[in-house]
């Protein structure tokens, strides 16, 4: 039987950006669905019933959910051109710096920009002690994973794209060459090579969407007030 | 050189709970520290300088935290029981289920007991659409792991043995046998299974400490 896989996405969810990524790092082929999220297809609510959203990778007829969750499945079933380590310890140290990444790292830096006054300023101090372990994690390093892009740059790959839409959009400084060289550094790399850099979505539309959202939201919270 | 593997946990914590199992399943021999988490040792400090939490589980001197990190760990390293299926679409469910339990049923059951309580009906009924999930995956199975107990089963725990706990604690009745026949068959399955139930925290202790945990 012919392989038949699927990514269902949106053009701008860092999250599908993972998997769209890991496959095509290992060459495999896959036919892209885009979902409008305020229309959801039926096909989606089918195959993520529980949390309705993207991505999710279907494996012949077969629904899965989770980024996180999806890219171990990747790396389990097309060995070429592996994501994670070996060693049984460096693999622990991978998941839990893409954890850590979902965990602390998004949800402070995404306060700095949704946020307002006390909660904003509380959310840049989190923020600044989670980039500060990134940045000596990646002290002597390329990548987050070594001299090659695997699955911790993968999961981080929402820094070097929607960070400085963040700082544009809302007028902050999250990342400065001051404190964060290796950071940048990191970025650059990620942003040149080659694969990556195919499917890096448009910074143009990303600043109309964050944008967009940002208003919306403040005039939310102004008038819940 | 001999092998060595420390577990650094807290006797009521169900995330500790469920490395032991791991480790007991798999036949591993480890030495056990408590912490006393309102005055953390330096270990600790120095193991998990960043979420200064237990479980650590420490091999040969090098530290893993984070116990769904940590169960993974065990699987790979000590072969024998086998903690995730082979089948690779099953091994990516069960991570799913795992992550679903972390991310989606222990905050609502937070919610439900800590939580105040005029917020408490609101947290119930969350609590029930979180829990039907969990009843509809069991479909016909004895364990979430099919036959026996696999990963899922291990990070259910807050589920088959806190839960019951925390009702008895607070007396707010969650999860009864009416609304969830498949759970409560599999959370009484899970406590009488000979490795679990001689790993669990005595339930006369967990209670009362559940108890001054809330504020009770």
């Amino acid at each position: 039987m012919a392989e038949e896989l699927k990514v269902f996405r949106t053009w701008s969810s860092p999250f599908a950006l993972r998997v769209v990524w890991a496959l095509q790092l290992k060459g495999v082929p896959f036919e892209t669905i885009y979902e409008d999220l305020s229309n959801k297809s039926s096909l989606l609510l089918q195959y993520n019933p529980i949390y309705k959203k993207v991505p999710v990778l279907v494996h012949n007829g077969k629904p899965l959910a989770e980024s996180l969750v999806i890219l171990e499945y990747i790396e389990e079933t097309w060995k070429q051109t592996p994501l994670l380590p070996q060693d049984p310890f460096e693999r622990a140290t991978a998941r839990f710096w893409a954890r850590f990444g979902d965990d602390k790292v998004l949800p402070s830096i995404w306060n700095v920009f949704i946020k307002q006054g006390k909660e904003q300023e509380e959310a840049m101090v989190t923020a600044q002690g989670s980039l500060k372990y990134l940045e000596e994690e990646l002290r002597g390093k390329k990548f987050f994973s070594g001299e090659k892009i695997g699955l911790v740059d993968l999961a981080f790959g929402w820094i070097a794209n929607l960070v400085d839409v963040f700082e544009e959009v809302k007028g902050v400084t999250l990342i400065d060459h001051e404190n964060h060289p290796l950071l940048l550094a990191w970025k650059q790399n990620f942003m040149d090579a080659p694969i990556i850099k195919e499917s890096w979505p448009s910074r143009d539309k990303l600043i109309t969407k964050y944008h967009a959202m940002l208003e919306a939201y403040t005039a939310k919270e102004a008038a819940a007030k | 050189m001999a092998e060595e593997v420390l577990l650094l946990g807290a006797w009521a914590s169900p995330f500790t709970s469920r490395v032991e199992l791991a480790l007991k399943l798999k036949g591993v021999q480890y030495k056990y520290s408590d912490e006393d988490l309102n005055n953390k040792s330096p270990s600790l400090l120095q193991y998990n300088p960043i979420y200064k939490k237990v479980p650590v589980l420490v091999h040969n001197g090098k530290p893993i935290v984070e116990s769904q990190v940590i169960l993974e760990y065990i699987d790979e390293t000590w072969q024998g029981y086998p903690l995730l299926p082979k089948d690779l679409y099953e091994r990516a469910i069960a991570r799913f289920w795992v992550k679903f339990i972390d991310d989606k049923c222990w905050p609502a059951l937070q919610k439900v007991f800590i939580g105040e309580e005029k917020g408490r009906e609101k947290a119930v009924e969350e609590a029930y659409e979180v829990l039907k999930f969990l009843e509809k995956e069991l479909k016909e199975k004895r364990f979430f792991g099919g036959e026996s107990i696999g990963m899922v089963d291990i990070a259910a725990n807050i589920i088959g043995y806190w839960l019951g706990a925390c009702e008895e604690a607070t007396g707010v009745e969650l999860l009864t046998r009416e609304k969830f026949p498949k759970l409560s068959n599999w959370i009484d399955e899970f406590v009488s299974n000979s490795v679990i139930k001689e790993n669990l925290p005595p339930r006369d202790k967990l209670v009362p400490f559940l108890r001054h945990r809330f504020g009770l």
